[in-house]
C-alpha cells in the first residue's frame, strides 16, 4: 500500500467571536504542512464542533478564541468529547488567553495553548510531535 | 470486519466516519467491510452537484438538506475539495455553509480531499457513497468542482446530476464545448438576481436544443432553473425537478436499482479493476524502489521511457509482447 494515514485536523471558532483571520492563517499553515484541514466557520457551539469532528474523523481540534470566553468554551468541548466517548480526539487552543488561565485549560484536558506571538512553524512542529493519526 | 459492517448498518456514526477515513487512506481491510456492506446498498438516491468554485454549490447543498429534512428524508453529504499539489494538504471548507445541520442526527456530512492517489478519487468516493447508503441515508448529495475526468465520473455515477453555473461565466462557445455540461440532468443558474442571467439562460437553452435529436421518444430533456440559493429562492422548484427526474429514471429503467443496471455495473467494475491494478502494480513498484530507479535511468539518458514501461508491464502480464 502506498497510501499512509494523513493527519486530519479541525480548526474551529467557538462562541460569539467574529475574528477568524488567525484561524484562517492557522488553517493555511496546516494545509501547507500536508494536513487535511476542516474549517467550521464562525459562531459554533461546542456541541456543533464535537459533532462535526466526529463525522469528519479528525485527529485534532484546534479551537480559536479571541473574545474571552475560552474558560467556558474550551473545557466544554473536551467534556462533550468525553460524553460522546470520543476523547481520543485531541484538543488544543489558541488566541487571547491570559497566562494565568493556561494551567486551568491544561487541567481541563486541553493539551496545549498557543498565545499571540507563537510562530506558525512552532505550532506545526508541536502538532507533528504530539498528534499521531489514529 | 463483520462487526464494522454491522455497526455501519446500525447507523453508528463513529464507525462510519472511521470507515470512510480508512477507504480514503487505502487501508486493505476496507475491502472486506465493503463486500459485507454491498447487500445493504442500492437504496439511497444519489444527487451529484457540480460547478466551478464560488458558484454556490455548498450553499445550495445546505438548502437542499433543509428541504429533504422537512420531508422526513435522511441525508448524507460528501463534499469534495481539492488537495494542494504542493503540500498534499487541503482546506476543506464546504462544511462552513452547512454547519447548522451538524447536530441533526438525520444528516451526516463528510469532507473529502481529492488527494490524487493512485486508486483514484472515483473509487474512494463511490465506496464512501456505498457506506452512507448502507448506513441508511435516503439521499446522498455529492458535491465536487467537476474538474478532471475523475470528478466527471463521480458526478456521472449519481442518479441525478446538477450543473450549477452563475450569470456571466463564459460565452456561448463555452456552452457548446464538450465536457461537464454534457452530463447534466438539471441546470441551475444560481445568483439569478445578477446581470446576465437571461443571456446565460439562452446560451444553455441553445446548447440543450442543439441536442434535439437526443430528446425524442420522451427522453429526459434537462430543464434550466433560476435560483438564489442563499435566499432559498427557487430551491423548492429544483427539488420538484429532481423528483421528476427520479420518477423519469424509475419509468425509463424500471424498478431495478440504478446501480444494478448493466451499463453502470460494467462501468463501475471496469473502474474498480483499473484502480486496483494501478494501486497494486504501481504501488509495489514505488515501494520496492524500482519506479524511482527507472526514473533515474531515464533522466540519466540510459533508458527510454518506452522500454522502461515495457520492463514494468511485461513481468506483470507474465508474457512477452
Amino acid at each position: 500500500m502506498v497510501q499512509k494515514r494523513r493527519l486530519r485536523v479541525m480548526v474551529a471558532k467557538p462562541g460569539l467571536d467574529g475574528h477568524d483571520r488567525g484561524a484562517r492563517i492557522i488553517a493555511r499553515a496546516f494545509r501547507d504542512a500536508g494536513f487535511e484541514v476542516v474549517y467550521t466557520g464562525l459562531h459554533q457551539t461546542p456541541e456543533q464542533i464535537v459533532d462535526a469532528a466526529i463525522q469528519e474523523d479528525v485527529d485534532l481540534i484546534g479551537l480559536s478564541s479571541l473574545a474571552g470566553a475560552h474558560r467556558y468554551l474550551f473545557p466544554r468541548v473536551v467534556e462533550i468529547l468525553r460524553e460522546r466517548k470520543a476523547e481520543d480526539i485531541m484538543v488544543c487552543g489558541g488566541g487571547i488567553v491570559p497566562e494565568d488561565d493556561i494551567p486551568v485549560m491544561k487541567k481541563a484536558g486541553i493539551k496545549e495553548i498557543f498565545t499571540p506571538g507563537t510562530t506558525l512553524d512552532s505550532i506545526v512542529a508541536w502538532v507533528n510531535a504530539n498528534v499521531k493519526p489514529r | 470486519m463483520k462487526e464494522i459492517a454491522e455497526k455501519v448498518v446500525a447507523g453508528d456514526v463513529r464507525t462510519v466516519a472511521r470507515l470512510i477515513r480508512d477507504i480514503d487512506d487505502g487501508m486493505p481491510h476496507v475491502r472486506d467491510a465493503l463486500k459485507r456492506l454491498f447487500p445493504h446498498t442500492g437504496r439511497a438516491y444519489v444527487i451529484g452537484i457540480t460547478g466551478a468554485p464560488g458558484v454556490g454549490k455548498s450553499t445550495l447543498v445546505d438548502q437542499m438538506i433543509s428541504h429533504l429534512r422537512k420531508n422526513g428524508k435522511t441525508v448524507g453529504v460528501l463534499a469534495v475539495d481539492p488537495t494542494s499539489p504542493f503540500s498534499g494538504g487541503a482546506i476543506l471548507g464546504d462544511r462552513v455553509r452547512m454547519q447548522r445541520h451538524s447536530m441533526d442526527e438525520g444528516v451526516f456530512i463528510r469532507s473529502l480531499a481529492t488527494r490524487g492517489h493512485f486508486g483514484g478519487l472515483t473509487q474512494s468516493t463511490r465506496s464512501a457513497i456505498d457506506v452512507l447508503d448502507a448506513m441508511g441515508k435516503d439521499y446522498i448529495l455529492v458535491e465536487t468542482v467537476g474538474v478532471g475526468q475523475d470528478e466527471v465520473d463521480v458526478v456521472r455515477s449519481a442518479h441525478t446530476t446538477l450543473i450549477v453555473v452563475i450569470p456571466g461565466m463564459g460565452d456561448d462557445i463555452q456552452a457548446i464545448k464538450a465536457g461537464i455540461l454534457e452530463v447534466g440532468d438539471i441546470f441551475v443558474i444560481n445568483k439569478a438576481d445578477r446581470d446576465g442571467t437571461d443571456k446565460t439562460m439562452s446560451d444553455l437553452r441553445l446548447m440543450i436544443d442543439m441536442d434535439q435529436r437526443k430528446y425524442k421518444d420522451g427522453k429526459w430533456k434537462p430543464p434550466i432553473l433560476k435560483i438564489q440559493a442563499v435566499f432559498d429562492q427557487g430551491v423548492k422548484e429544483l427539488m420538484d425537478s429532481i423528483e421528476e427526474h427520479r420518477l423519469y429514471n424509475l419509468k425509463a429503467h424500471g424498478e431495478l436499482p440504478f446501480r444494478k443496471r448493466k451499463d453502470r455495473v460494467g462501468q463501475e467494475l471496469a473502474e474498480m479493476v483499473k484502480a486496483r491494478l494501478i494501486e497494486e502494480v504501481l504501488g509495489n513498484l514505488v515501494e520496492s524502489g524500482a519506479f524511482d530507479l527507472a526514473v533515474e535511468e531515464i533522466v540519466a539518458g540510459k533508458l527510454d521511457p518506452y522500454t522502461a514501461c515495457e520492463r514494468i508491464v511485461i513481468p506483470v502480464l507474465g508474457k512477452r509482447p
